[in-house]
Parts: C-alpha cells; structure tokens; sequence
C-alpha cells in the first residue's frame, strides 16, 4: 500500500541511462588516450616503415636524405645507455637499501632525503641538462661533451626511477624473511645481501629496464649538454664525442625538407626503431616481473 | 605477595622432575649436577635469569616486573590473555626487539650469567646462540637444503653441510619426508612442514637455547602434535621457551610456566603485562597461588 | 654441533656475548650506502649551483624586475630586452590547454579503472597507459608537429592555422600527461576502503553517484596530487614545444599562432652556439631557475598531497 510495498524492479530509466551514459563517459576518455597511442603509432609506421631498412640501420648521416642512416646515433645510444645502466643500478639499488633498511624514518634528514627523490623524479628533464652542462661537460669535471658525460647525465636524470622501483621491491620481501635470518645469527649486512636482495631482484631489474627505456628517449638534456648532431663516427670509448637516436631524430625534424631531401621519413624510420626498442625493453620488464616474481 | 617464586622453592621443588624427565647423556647430567653442588645457591643450572624487567616501545612499559629463570634442558612456557607482552618479552632474550625502533630494555636478563643488554654484548653473537621459531613458519624463498644450510653458511660453517643438514632435519623429525626433495622450494612444503623446517633450519646453527614464538598458532592440530612431540625430543639437548596461547600446549609439554596478566592503565587506555606467578606447570595448573592464575587456566576469564 | 649431543653441552658452557671483533665491513658497507645516498641530496644541490651561480650573474646584467615584468623577450636585439613575461605566457599557455586535455581524460580513465573495469579490462589496459606514458616526448613532438596540426587542426580551422603552435603542442602535451594524471589519481580512488562504497550501495546509491559522490570526494587530495604533478610535468615539458609550438617569444594568446614556453626556449637557445659568459647563454640559466622553481612549487605541493591521503587510507 504504501511506497515500500512496491515490487522490486529496475531502476527507473532515466537513472539507468544516466549511469550507462556516465559509464560509456569515462570509458570513452580511456579510450580516447589510447586510440591516441594508436594514430601516433599509425602515423609513424606509415611515415617511416620503408624507411627503415638494413642500410639506414648501418649508414652514417648525409646531407642527401637517400644515403642518411642512423648508424652513429644507434651506437652513440647504445654507449650512453650503457654507461647510464653501469651508474644508476649501484647508485640507485644502494640508496633503495639504506632507505628501506638502514634508515630511521623519523629522523628529519631521513625524511628529507625522501622528500628530496620524489622531487628530483619531477625535476623538469632539462633542468638536468643545465646540471650536466655546469658539472660534467664544462665546470669541475669539464668532460666535455662526451660519451661519459652523457651518460652520467641521463642517469642522475633517471636514478629516481630506480630507487623508487627497487625500494617498492625491497619493501615487498616480508619482515618475516629478515627475522627469520637474523635469529640464525646472521648480520645485518649478510641479510640483506643473502635473502632481501635476492627476492628483490626481479622488482629491481623491472625498475632498471623501465628507467633506462625513460633514459633512451630523453632528448632536451642532450641537446643542453652539447650532444653533436651531424657526426659520421661511432663513439670508440667514455671520452668520445656522440650523437643520439633522440638528437638525431630532433635534427632530421628540424631540418627544411624540400622536394629533393625530405627528411620527415627519415625521423619516422628511427622514431619507429626506438619504438621497437622500447618495446621490447618493456616486455622483457613485463617478462621478468610475471615470471620471477615472488609471491609471499 | 607471591608473585615471584623465590630461589630456594625453586631448587626444591625442580631437582627431581627435571632430573628424571628422559635424559639419554646421564653422564652429563650427573656432572652438571656436580657443579651445580659445588655453588649451592643454584642448582638449577639457570640459561636466563631475568630481574625486574621491563621492555617498553616508547615512553610506555609493554610489559614490566618480569623476575624469573629458565633453567637448562627445561620447557618454559610463558602463558596470559593476547596484550600481555609474551611475545614481546621472548623477543628481548635474543635481542630481537633490537630491530624496533624505540624498542628498549631495563632491569636485568642475564645469560649464563653475563648481561644480555650490556654494552660490550653483540646482538649477533647473542642471536647465534638463542635460535627463534616464529608465529608464521617463515621459510626463505629457496629450497629445502639451502633454507637449512644458510645458517652455517653465514656463520663461516661451511665444512661438512651435507652431514648438517641431515642432522638437522632428522633432529625435526622432517627428513624422511623431505629426503628426496631437499633441492625443492620450501614454499611447496605444508604449513606443518615449514615450520618444522624452521626449527630444522634454527637448530643448523647448534644454538643453545630455542625460543618459540607461538609455533603452533598457524597449524592445524596434527601438525601441532608432531611439534609438541619434537619438544619433548629437543629438550633432552636444548632448553625451550615458548609462547603459546593454547593452555593446554602449555600443560602438555612445559616444565615451567610463567603467566602473565595484562593490566589497564587508570589514566588512558594503555595497556601493560606483568608476570602473576611462575611455577612448575604442575603447580600453576592445579595449584596456582594466585586468583588471577587460577581463574585464567580454569578459563573464568581470559 | 660439530659432534652432538654430548660435546654440544661442553662447548656451550663458556658463552662470549662480545664479537670476536668489531664488524667493520658492516661499518664500511653502511657506509658505501651513505654516500650512495648522499648524491641525491648532491644532485639537488648540484642543480641548484649550477643554476644560481649564472642566474646571480645574469641579474648583474639584467635587473631582476625587469626580468620578471618586462613584456619584452628580444636577448638578440639591439639594445636586447630581457623580459621574461611572453616565455611565461607561453609555459601557461601550453599548460593551461594541455590540462584542460589531460584532467578530464585522465581523471575519467581513472575512475573506469577503479569503479567499473574488470580485474581483466584493468590488466590489460594498464600496460597500455604505461606505454603511452613511455613513449619519448620526441615523439610526440612529431606527431603534433606532422600529423596533429596539419591533418587535424587545419582540416578543423580550414587552414587558418600556423603549421608552429601552441594549440596542436597543448593537446598533444594533454595526451602525454593523460597516464601520469591517471596512474595517481587510481591509486588514490584504489585506496579508498571498500566499506565506504558499500556503506552507499547499502543505502540504494547507483554506481554514479557512488562514484561521484563517495570516491570522488574521498580521494580528492589524490585527485589533486595527480592534477598539480601534472601541471609540473606541462611546465617542465621541452621537446614537445620546441617541436611543434615554433620559436618565437610573443605576448599573442591566440593558441593557432607559435610560441616560446620557458623549457622550449633554455633547449633552443642551449642548441645554438651561443658564446659562453654572455648574458645571452646566461639567460638560460635564468630562465631554468624560474623553471625549477615553479616546477618545485608544483611537487612539493603534489607530495603533501599525497602524503595526505595516505596518511589517512594506509
């Protein structure tokens, strides 16, 4: 008889569709961000998938776009990632151990320490580039612009990324594992290097890959510190001068093309390797984190 | 008033159990006794003797007024409703509330007569020698052997490891079941299994005495039984002191038991343990002198 | 136990609580994990050097009122005019319209993620937002620059459109930043407890308003730690406006023509040769402090916010 007795029915229309309407809105700005994802990698495949061939892997720059190549900028990327990764896992994987382990949160230091890398991880990327260009190129180290200085820069660009990753990694291996070592008489340090470290790996080195694959696209810091553009060697050792796949895409973008030297193609077939490279660092982080991750 | 037992009841009242329970190295147990003749106050041979005290996590006591010993091839038992400061107080005996920062200990523990707490101590060396089982059998992420190996391993012990870990299991009652997959991880163990392999892997280490957290409070009561059977077995060369919730666990296996209380602070709502009464078991279940012990292992209240 | 049960007993008897010797290499190891530590606090200081010693310099020049006033940026003229005003009208440019991009977008994949995907739907796209968030600004920058402005704004303005620009440089940028605003503002909503949104189903509530009315709220200081990290990540952003917006510092707010942002304009100027110690390079600094500043600002009130709702969830 009275409102509560009625039966027990849908919601009336105009409130379901209100909420299929609602649900549809947000599917739609996720789908939105990636149909993006698609038209770029659309546009970039259908730019420069002709273009990138055996010969544009294995030849230097050119004026002529038909014999330009990025050979220089693969080898030069390949160094500096190298000298980045050598950096930033002893670097990063130690300050993640003596915050999660070591460290006594509620000293001030300790938490300003803290407050200190989740800021740097912000730190706009060119903004490293003026800390490269002021310490490592010119200034007290005065390395010049070179494979090393490169390297370190992009590094201490990326080193938030990993001790962020490996801190989440090593606060992912239970208290339980720690006491159970330490009771056996184990120290501190044999702890960590024997059970946290070892069941932290897997996060750690997701980490690793995922701020290197940051690393290997960061173009405005290179560009600061003086990275070459037209170069037609490969780097042979820390002290060489370098270019970049990144610096020289920037610089085949730039460039005035014109009917007989269209330069587009060419930034789209070394867009589309980095692409493949990044694609397949992820994967293998994706790989690594599925296959030894362990579950507690 | 009688809160604490003093050390003479004490020696009378231990001398002849703890004598008598299936000690298989007569020879030494007669020597110690010898020695133990030789200094008259005490002849109960004490591991810990613990003297008003008191740990605290911050600026409040978890648990205070804590006097008692525990004696050499004895079970004791430390019983009392959750929030009494058991597990709290087991971990000050090998120093594990080291690791909780703003942990911190007064009065005296002393082992073998020497200060636990003192400033020259190493928290390692103490650890090496007093094994822990934990609440949660917590085995590390690798396998069978190498969960019991990595004791010796990382005390320099490396001589030999085959022949340790078999004595290792086998003292757990553990190795027939596990001999042939002691390359397998542990995780694949049942819950009983682990935590004997947890026992296993603390006595790897040949320690001196065993602390036991709650060691059944996860298993299932088979898996409990074998626990509480490879009791009665350690105790002929370990001395044990567990933890445990479960009244009759304590009954069953312990020599002595201590109960503790927990009191509620007038002011605020912090909570503080202390110790009722420590006595034989015997005595705490039948005869306790305490109305508080005695309502608690009747089960008026607790 | 080197030999059982009957010797154990022996060589227990005299037990030495003190280590044979002091642990250094637990010293020296905690050490080594100091230092490491350490250089994060370096590289701050570091930045902050680098920047300030030129900048110091730079006003020895340049008045800092005339810097930060001056609607005039001509540092190659004659007589040059430093004012830093048309580079800030094109950072706030860029950002205001990449925002207006990526808070919607981003908050609205957010709450699908959190309210409404299937633990398999989440799986699945995630990695596809990590991608999107993963692919190098460079990039994007091509994209705008190639795609963006002359197959969809000139076919959308008829052409009226400059092919440098700031409206093509925003949205793109709004795209990049659509994961970051996502990623933050889900693990806020993630974070609120369940037993809230139960306690509003109990009382009849549809998904909507749950979500709008419960989660929403309950995640708001989230919601704004993912919005003004964001804004940091606009601010910041170089390659993207260098690219696509062109290079030249107006005080135009027409979002079809081309500008300067602070960032795009440190990496043109930095790409040229420009002779080390004149007030010209100087300006990079200048300008890379303001950046780091306003770009502090945003983090750090980023951080407090979220600091603020894990505090009270976690």
């Amino acid at each position: 008889m009275s409102a509560h007795g009625g039966a027990i029915g849908k919601a009336p229309a105009s409130q379901r569709a209100k909420d299929t309407g609602f649900r549809l809105t947000m599917l739609a700005c996720l789908g939105l961000s990636v149909g993006l994802l698609a038209l770029l990698l659309y546009d970039v495949v259908k730019d420069g998938a002709s273009h990138l061939t055996m010969d544009f892997l294995t030849s230097f720059g050119s004026i002529s776009a038909d014999k330009a190549g990025a050979e220089a900028a693969i080898w030069g990327t390949i160094w500096i990632m190298v000298v980045c990764a050598a950096f930033i896992v002893p670097v990063g994987v130690a300050t993640a151990i003596y915050l999660e382990e070591y460290a006594d949160h509620s000293r001030w230091w300790n938490r300003l320490i803290e407050v200190n890398i989740q800021n740097l991880a912000s730190v706009p990327s060119i903004v490293y580039g003026i800390l490269g260009l002021a310490f490592l190129v010119r200034g007290p180290l005065s390395l010049g612009p070179v494979v090393l200085a490169g390297g370190l820069c992009l590094g201490l660009l990326v080193l938030p990324v990993v001790i962020i990753a490996s801190r989440e990694a090593i606060r992912a291996v239970p208290p339980s594992i720690r006491e159970g070592s330490l009771a056996l008489g184990a120290t501190q340090w044999q702890t960590i290097r024997r059970q946290v470290l070892p069941a932290s790996i897997p996060g750690i080195a997701t980490g690793v890959i995922l701020a290197l694959s940051r690393a290997i696209g960061e173009t405005a810091p290179l560009i600061v510190i003086g990275a070459a553009t037209v170069i037609a060697f490969n780097p042979e050792g820390l002290d060489s001068r370098f270019t970049a796949l990144p610096i020289q895409i920037f610089d085949w973008i730039s460039r005035a093309s014109n009917d007989v030297n269209n330069y587009k193609p060419l930034a789209a077939a070394a867009i589309l390797f980095l692409m493949i490279l990044l694609l397949l660092m992820n994967s293998v982080a994706i790989w690594l984190r599925n296959r030894y991750e362990q579950k507690w | 008033m009688a809160e604490h037992v003093t050390e003479p009841e004490d020696k009378q009242r231990e001398a002849a159990p703890a004598g008598g329970v299936g000690i298989p190295d007569q020879g030494a147990r007669f020597s110690r006794d010898g020695e133990t003749e030789a200094e008259p106050r005490r002849p109960r041979e004490a591991i810990f003797q613990l003297e008003k005290v008191v740990v605290s996590y911050g600026p409040k006591p978890a648990v205070r007024d804590v006097t008692f010993d525990v004696g050499r091839n004895e079970i004791t038992a430390l019983i009392g409703p959750s929030g009494c400061g058991k597990s709290t107080l087991i971990r000050c005996l090998n120093r594990m509330n080291d690791l909780i920062p703003g942990a911190r200990v007064e009065g005296r523990v002393l082992y073998h007569g020497e200060d636990l707490y003192a400033p020259n101590v190493d928290a390692v060396e103490v650890r090496k020698r007093i094994g822990m089982v934990f609440q949660k059998p917590n085995p590390f992420p690798k396998s069978i052997y190498d969960n019991i190996a990595f004791g010796p391993r990382v005390l320099g012990r490396k001589q030999n490891l085959d022949e340790t870990v078999e004595r290792a299991l086998t003292q757990a009652a553990l190795w027939d079941e596990v001999k042939d997959r002691l390359k397998t991880n542990a995780f694949g163990m049942s819950g009983g299994q682990q935590q004997r392999l947890c026992i296993a892997r603390c006595l790897a280490v040949n320690p001196d005495v065993i602390l036991m957290d709650e060691p059944c409070s996860a298993l299932d009561p088979i898996s409990t039984g074998k626990i509480e059977d490879l009791m009665m077995e350690l105790k002929r060369e370990y001395s044990i002191v567990i933890v445990t919730h479960n009244m009759q666990q304590a009954a069953r296996v312990s020599d002595k038991t201590a109960f503790f209380t927990v009191e509620l602070a007038s002011d605020d709502d912090h909570r503080t343990g202390r110790v009722v009464e420590f006595d034989d078991t015997e005595k705490i279940f039948t005869n306790p002198a305490d109305s508080r012990t005695e309502a608690y292992v009747t089960g008026k209240v607790g | 136990m080197e030999a059982g049960s009957t010797t154990a007993a022996g060589a227990r008897a005299v037990p030495s609580l003190g280590a044979a010797r002091r642990r250094y290499g637990e010293d020296v190891v905690k050490g080594i994990l100091i230092l490491a530590t350490f250089l994060s606090i370096l590289t701050t200081t570091g930045i902050v050097v680098a920047l300030l010693v030129p900048t110091i310099e730079f006003f020895g020049d340049v008045g800092v009122w005339e810097f930060l006033s001056g609607s005039k940026w001509t540092p190659l003229f004659e007589p040059p005019s430093f004012g830093v005003l048309p580079l800030l009208v094109g950072t706030l440019l860029t950002t205001g319209i990449a925002m207006l991009v990526a808070t919607p977008l981003g908050l609205g994949a957010a709450i699908y993620l959190s309210e409404y995907a299937r633990p398999r739907v989440r799986k699945t796209i995630k990695p596809a937002l990590e991608i999107l968030a993963g692919v190098p600004t460079i990039v994007f920058g091509y994209f705008a620059l190639t795609f963006f402005t002359p197959e969809i704004l000139r076919g959308l303005f008829n052409a009226d459109v400059n092919i440098f620009n700031v409206l093509a440089a925003g949205i793109v940028m709004g795209f990049m930043i659509v994961p970051t605003v996502a990623s933050v503002a889900e693990d806020a909503m993630s974070a609120v407890p369940q037993s809230l949104r139960e306690g509003a189903f109990g009382l009849g509530a549809s998904k909507l308003s749950v979500s709008l009315r419960v989660v929403f709220p309950a995640a708001l200081s989230g919601i704004v730690a993912a919005i003004v990290l964001g804004v940091s990540r606009a601010i910041g952003e170089t390659m993207i406006v260098l690219i696509a917006a062109g290079q030249i510092a107006s005080n135009s707010i027409d979002p079809r023509e081309p500008h300067y942002s602070l960032a795009s304009f440190i990496g043109a100027t930095a790409k040229g040769d420009v002779p080390t110690g004149s007030t010209e390079y100087k300006t990079i600094f200048a300008v890379g402090m303001l950046l780091f500043v306003l770009t502090l600002v945003m983090n750090l009130i980023s951080i407090r916010f979220v600091r603020k709702y894990r505090q009270v969830y976690e």
